[in-house]
């Protein structure tokens, strides 16, 4: 039976060992401090806190959490003791959360024994100013053990508290506290963007509201509900969260928008440095109520996100994976039908009285015609979500931004420079052979964690007489031309740079639109000595960050260094790699992408055959993209073959050649 | 409701379901100590195994929390159970509507992960809500269900043009549902 507790209320205690459970709507710090028959605390070994969790029969949390468990084994506890008192305190702010316990829901204690079964309760009400409070205290009376609310709260935080105690070292400790707290802060998973413009909502509990009671009593360490991963993600990386700045980009060598190394004790800040999350998104679009019977009519933008372009993001990976899904029901079906007629007509085959009269003819009828009635449904199904997804292609299409769009997309002849990167860029399109209307766009986020590797080799699927390898090799660089001129194309001015290595310049011809509207760094470097120097320059420039991000020191990066994006783009490997220049190349792909280093190999892997196992990583590394529609790219969650499109100008257009200039003139008024 | 007891998921005024939850729900073992973490956790497990013509087509459980088709959802492994006041732990959500054609039964089961028997857990039971107004349209107590570490709880099956349900009740021992089958081709 629970006692809830009115302030200064007390209640005897059935047990010595026994959980405090505290709820608190937002992360709190919990300790206890152990005092002596005059309510006196001796010293800091007398006080149970982040820092120092553990006390004889006594142990707390290492961090602060909204929900908390303290174990208390009163036997355990030293005879010295006469009380445990149970505080609460509000971590420190730093101009973040809250600074005051009026601002937040009323903390909620409760003890429990080892069960699960409230003892007693007490729900912390009435305070203001104050940032630390003595929720309960357990005390010794006449050889028993008592509970009493306390709920004293104190204006002065923890130190005033503890100086309350009368512990020595209050302000020593309580700072100590803060700092212990600030460094778990720091270790633990990051907590939903902060909403500073509506402070008013108040924050939801951390753990999982599993029953009827107080979704505080999930049990410490539990695994929690699954993880809020977008499941449209195939990366794990939360969708509506704020996108963490990533190493090596354009705030590597920006010591203003670093984050602070974890051991410097003050909080992170999660947010993005240039996405605006503080205000509430727009609420997204709604479908339009729908007639009865028939299904909504799709609107482009229906899904969650906190801005356009990731709703937009997460719609199409949700008609990606509702694509693979309804396949997966069709091509079921469909198996099952077939293997049962199969088996129906093996038995007709082998049953004895089927050879008389029409008896064998009628049941071969009936198996067919069951299979026929089986996959007619089945097709009926796929038809219907079909329909219900090329409505929904049909609007979000046009209303993609440029690095979502198709080359032939009016958002592209309407191309501005823009001033932030985009979530993600279109590499292609996906599509199923059952389903040849409708194209998905494929989606990846930015900035990219694998280099590409544009395919030259031959075609995988046979019979393919498509192309002689003189024409594969100069589709795969026009091909490989398109993609960096749209990686170009979404970087803000200046945060992007393409370097390429084309050794035989052979590549001259399918190189010229990013040639002569002077987007690259440099022209493309030939022969042996130019891909060394790239190289050479490439590796220093990710030795150099690498050493800054670990020495937790990237102010230190030479001032001349180029903070963009940086791109290489590789044609004809291995023509023009010497040993050195392999291994540099590895490197690079192993060790590139976390310091903002990317490849992109325009290749035929049968050309570096030559190098044997050595190279296999290299290719594994990477993602295989063709220059002409194959089949070779798995959705994650079925894994059906999808065939991949890569994105191509459409003949005659001038859209690569104007959107090039454009980022060419804004590189030159950036580089002024 | 009781073993073999079939009910029909038809709505009373004659719309059929679109969308069910099965709920399994138990309460953690007691925490022991100060060492609360070493405490014997209770890991009770579901799983749906989608069957066409009483072949086994896809199945639905911690490993695989989506059936290819999606519709058929599971929201996710609890390894330690709840605080047994009638919560659900682990619920697979099944849209009705969406299942392919050819899958007829959808059989659920529970299994011990951990290796307690029924006897050792308190507060298990399984259900079946209505998704679309929470109503709760079975329960299923598992409680007293003897020395076993596993029970094909239920199965739901397509009955004319909609689907109806029938509590199996069945004990059995294993610790997925690989270790059932013997169990459950009877029961098809």
């Amino acid at each position: 039976m629970t006692a809830e507790l009115v302030r200064g209320q007390n209640h005897p205690l059935p047990q010595a060992r026994l959980e405090i459970r505290v709820s608190a709507g937002t992360p709190v710090v919990a300790g206890a401090t152990l005092g002596d028959e005059n309510g006196k605390v001796h010293g800091v070994e007398w006080v149970a806190h982040p820092g120092a969790p553990v006390l004889p029969g006594l142990e707390v949390s290492k961090q602060a959490a909204a929900d908390h468990r303290l174990a208390v084994d009163l036997e355990a506890v030293p005879d010295a003791v006469h009380r445990v008192s149970v505080l609460l305190a509000l971590p420190a702010a730093d101009g973040r959360g809250p600074v005051r316990f009026g601002a937040v829901a009323a903390p909620f204690v409760a003890v429990t024994g080892l069960d699960g079964t409230e003892v007693a309760s007490y729900t912390i009400t009435g305070l203001e100013a104050e940032s630390a409070v003595v929720a309960l205290e357990l005390y010794r009376r006449q050889g028993a053990w008592k509970v009493r609310a306390v709920g004293q709260g104190y204006a002065g935080g923890l130190a005033e508290l503890l100086a309350d105690q009368d512990l020595p070292q209050a302000h020593q400790l309580a700072g100590s506290i803060h700092e212990a707290v600030a460094r778990g802060l720091a270790r633990s998973v990051p907590a939903p963007p902060q909403r500073t413009a509506d402070g008013d909502r108040s924050p939801q509990p951390a753990a999982p509201a599993p029953g009827p009671d107080h979704g505080a009593t999930a049990p410490q360490g539990a695994p929690g509900p699954v993880p809020p991963a977008s499941p449209y993600d195939p990366h794990g990386a939360a969708g509506p969260g704020p996108q963490s700045e990533y190493p090596g980009g354009p705030g590597a060598a920006d010591p203003a928008s670093q984050p602070s190394p974890a051991g410097s004790g003050g909080p992170i800040d999660y947010s993005h440095p240039r996405r605006q999350n503080a205000a509430p998104p727009p609420p997204p679009p709604t479908a339009p109520p729908a007639e009865p019977g028939q299904p909504a009519r799709p609107v482009a933008g229906d899904a969650t996100g906190w801005s356009m372009d990731e709703r937009l993001y997460n719609q199409v990976w949700g008609m990606f994976e509702d694509l693979a899904r309804t396949t997966a029901a069709y091509r079921s079906a469909v198996d099952f039908a077939e293997s049962r007629m199969e088996k129906e007509l093996d038995q007709v085959l082998s049953d004895p009285r089927s050879r008389i009269g029409g008896q064998g003819d009628a049941a071969r009828e009936a198996a067919r015609a069951r299979h026929g009635q089986l996959v007619a449904r089945a097709r009926e199904a796929f038809d219907r979500d079909l329909a219900q997804l090329i409505a929904e292609a049909d609007v979000v299409e046009p209303a993609l931004p440029p690095a979502y769009a198709r080359w032939d997309n009016p958002a592209w002849h309407a191309y501005r420079v823009p001033m932030e990167i985009p979530m993600a860029l279109r590499l292609g399109d996906l599509h199923l052979p059952e389903a040849d209307r409708i194209r998905i766009p494929m989606l990846v986020r930015l900035p990219l964690e694998r280099g590409l590797w544009i395919d030259s080799g031959r075609s995988g699927s046979p019979g393919d007489t498509f192309a002689d390898s003189h024409d594969m090799r100069r589709l795969a660089l026009e091909t490989a031309v398109a993609h960096a001129a749209r990686l170009l194309a979404v970087y803000p001015a200046g945060e992007f740079t393409v370097h390429v290595i084309d050794p035989a310049g052979s590549g001259a011809q399918a190189l010229a639109p990013l040639v002569q509207t002077g987007v690259l760094a440099a022209p493309p470097a030939l022969g042996a000595a130019g891909t060394a120097d790239v190289l050479a320059r490439l590796t220093q420039r990710v030795d150099l960050v690498q050493m800054a991000l670990r020495g937790g020191a990237a102010d230190s990066l030479p001032p001349g260094l180029d903070t963009a994006q940086q791109l290489l783009v590789v044609n004809d490997f291995p023509h023009g790699f010497d040993d050195r220049a392999v291994n540099q190349l590895r490197y690079l792909a192993d060790e590139g992408p976390a310091v903002g280093v990317h490849l992109m190999m325009v290749a035929d892997r049968e050309e570096s055959a030559g190098y044997g196992p050595l190279l296999d990583p290299l290719w594994r590394s990477l993602l295989r993209l063709t220059p002409v529609a194959d089949d070779h790219l798995a959705d994650p969650w079925v894994g059906h073959a999808w065939t991949y499109e890569p994105p191509l100008v459409p003949p005659g257009s001038q859209v690569l050649q104007q959107v090039l200039t454009q980022v060419a003139a804004a590189r030159r008024s950036w580089d002024r | 409701m009781t073993k073999g007891q079939a009910i029909s998921l038809q709505k009373n005024d004659g719309g059929s379901l679109t969308s069910v939850r099965m709920g399994l729900g138990w309460q953690a073992a007691p925490r022991r100590g100060l060492f609360g973490s070493r405490t014997r956790e209770i890991d009770l497990d579901a799983s749906a195994v989608l069957f066409a013509d009483k072949r086994p087509v896809d199945v639905v459980f911690f490993r695989h929390l989506v059936s290819d088709d999606g519709s058929v959802r599971h929201t996710g492994d609890n390894l330690v159970g709840g605080v047994g006041q009638g919560g659900d732990d682990e619920a697979i959500l099944v849209d009705l509507q969406r299942v392919p054609v050819h899958i007829d039964q959808i059989v659920f089961t529970v299994n011990s992960f951990t290796g307690q028997t029924f006897q050792e857990v308190q507060n298990a039971f399984c259900r079946l809500v209505d998704e679309t107004n929470g109503q709760e349209l079975a329960r299923y107590t598992l409680a007293g269900g003897g020395a076993f570490t596993a029970q094909v709880m239920a199965k739901v099956h397509r009955a004319g043009q909609g689907w109806s349900m029938t509590a199996l009740g069945t004990p059995a021992n294993g610790r997925t549902f690989e270790d059932l089958m013997p169990a459950i081709l009877p029961v098809l």
